[in-house]
């Protein structure tokens, strides 16, 4: 496999003169891999991922995204964040199409093939669950639901990486764990490339490949930890000794930057 | 027989009007107040049937003044306010400029605009233009500058231009305040019409009110502010109706981000 995102001795200062927000950055995911980043809060997560996107520059090193260096936001990727952040006025189908209103090539072609775009849209809705519910507005939805629609809105543009920012922060535990297997079966069935933001190191140890932990600021990557658990993985596995122990290492990992 | 909460919330403004009315007449006719100091409101009421028609010719000049003045503020309102949302340095240049302005009493603009228009129509439109388009510029700013970084961050990097952004989410986000900002216009735009008609006019409500005080004609005075008064409100219910219909996500869900 080729690598899709590549970090090389990265750091970011928001302000010229003010500290690094993350220093030093280099590591390398895999196309069609599936990655998280852990850290404290005010580590620089939330910066990695405007980094990757292209909405920030970096200060010192270099970002490649697809083989070539990031010189501005691509429309090859999808985000997702905390808040689902659906646009109240419209339908939740009208929600999902919203990329293809803006990516090319889609954009040019939305009047000839709305119909097909529709189509689109309210098959990726019956992946997540949603079918059903393409005409009600967000405040019809509970909390999940709406964070299905917002991940569905980050994958109808068929974007080769899906960054989520703590996508699944905000929900209650149970909702939490349907949300993963439906994160996993939607990685399973179409490939593309996740980096995962999360706080929750379960989360990160059941549905990633590679875990990283980062240092308080200025943001480091400290660990990087290969979660070998065998896939599928069913919601199961994470009673299993091999999950815990993963848990663990990391939890350990955590602590250490917490208390340094 | 049990009035239901909706009923009685329909029927109080009705029922406080018809008691001020009747404590009004009250007063009146109790102390004898003459009527060229404070005229009871069947004394009102019985000149204002008798002066109907002037009262209307003189009512639908000052509507007609309102209505354009109040239009040219919506156009230009809405125009400024998306200038100085989407731009924050246009934001910082202009807006202390816009308050500055907005502090000065309109009426004292009115004498300038005799000179410059003469007596009549145009300084009345003109003035109810000015007092009524600060507010359309405030909301409109506000709802477009108000906008999520998250949000904004998702459409950025999927390579979304100002201007997408713009009509993707901030214009339809602006929409609720737009409204909002247009009841209090409209009503701000009968202040600017009167003030001026009354300064400098000879139509209008204003000038009407102004020469029967003059006349000692008081009952016509409050004919006069009467019908002011109610053109505001049905005004005002208009874009309250229109704004309930066109914004009804606003209302509805206040747990989505909006
Ligand atoms: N727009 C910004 N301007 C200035 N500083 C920022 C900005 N965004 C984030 N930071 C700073 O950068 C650091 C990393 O922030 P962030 O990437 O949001 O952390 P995380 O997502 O891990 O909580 C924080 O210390 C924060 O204060
Ligand atoms: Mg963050």
């Amino acid at each position: 496999m080729s690598t899709f995102v590549e970090f090389e001795n990265v750091s970011l200062r928001y302000d010229d003169a003010g500290p690094k927000a993350i220093e030093d950055i280099s590591f390398k995911v895999e196309e069609g891999a599936f990655i998280s980043v852990v850290g404290p809060s005010g580590c620089g997560k939330s910066t990695l991922m405007k980094l990757v996107s292209g909405l920030k520059e970096p200060s010192d090193g270099y970002v490649y995204v697809n083989g070539r260096q990031v010189g501005g936001p691509l429309g090859i990727v999808g985000m997702a964040f905390q808040a689902a952040n659906l646009l109240p006025w419209r339908t939740t189908l009208d929600n999902v199409m919203l990329p293809l209103e803006i990516v090319e090539p889609w954009r040019s072609a939305r009047k000839a093939r709305r119909a097909e775009y529709e189509e689109m849209a309210r098959a990726q809705l019956a992946r997540v669950g949603l079918a059903g519910f393409e005409d009600k507005f967000p405040w019809e939805l509970s909390g999940g639901m709406q964070q299905r629609a917002s991940i569905c809105r980050a994958l109808i543009h068929k974007p080769r990486l899906l960054m989520l920012d703590e996508p699944f922060g905000a929900l209650d535990a149970f909702t939490r764990e349907e949300l993963w297997c439906m994160l996993r079966d939607l990685w399973q069935q179409q490939p593309f490339t996740v980096i995962l933001v999360t706080h929750d190191l379960r989360e990160a140890v059941f549905l990633a490949d590679t875990v990283y932990v980062m240092s308080k600021r200025p943001g480091r990557i400290l660990v990087q930890r290969e979660i070998d658990l065998p896939r599928p993985r069913d919601l199961d596995v994470t009673y299993t000794d091999a999950f815990a122990s993963h848990v663990h290492v990391l939890r350990e990992a955590i602590g250490r930057v917490r208390e340094s | 027989m049990r009035l239901s909460p909706k009923l009685i919330s329909r029927l109080a403004p009705w029922l406080l009007t018809g008691f001020l009315l009747v404590c009004w007449q009250a007063v009146c006719e109790g102390f004898e107040i003459k009527p060229f100091l404070f005229p009871a409101p069947s004394l009102v009421f019985k000149t204002g049937i008798e002066m109907f028609e002037p009262i209307m010719t003189h009512a639908f000049h000052t509507f007609f003044t309102t209505l354009v003045g109040f239009a040219v503020a919506v156009a230009v309102g809405a125009v400024l306010g998306a200038l100085l949302g989407s731009s924050p340095v246009i934001y910082k240049a202009l807006y202390p400029m816009l308050v500055g302005f907005n502090s000065v009493p309109k009426v004292a603009f009115v004498p300038v605009l005799v000179v410059w228009f003469g007596i009549g129509t145009i300084p009345a439109i003109i003035t109810a233009f000015l007092i009524s388009f600060f507010p359309v510029v405030v909301n409109v700013a506000t709802g477009l500058a108000t906008l999520e970084p998250e949000l904004e961050d998702v459409l950025r990097s999927l390579g979304a231009s100002r201007l997408d952004i713009l009509r993707k989410v901030g214009l339809p986000r602006a929409m609720p305040y737009f409204f909002a900002s247009l009841k209090v216009a409209v009503t701000l735009a009968f202040v600017g019409s009167v003030i001026s008609e009354t300064v400098a006019s000879n139509l209008g409500i204003g000038y009407l009110m102004m020469s029967a005080s003059s006349s000692m004609n008081m009952p016509l005075v409050f004919a006069g502010l009467i019908v002011i008064g109610a053109m505001g409100v049905v005004m005002y219910e208009l874009f309250a109706w229109l704004e309930r219909r066109l914004t009804k996500w606003a209302n509805r869900g206040q747990n989505a981000a909006i």
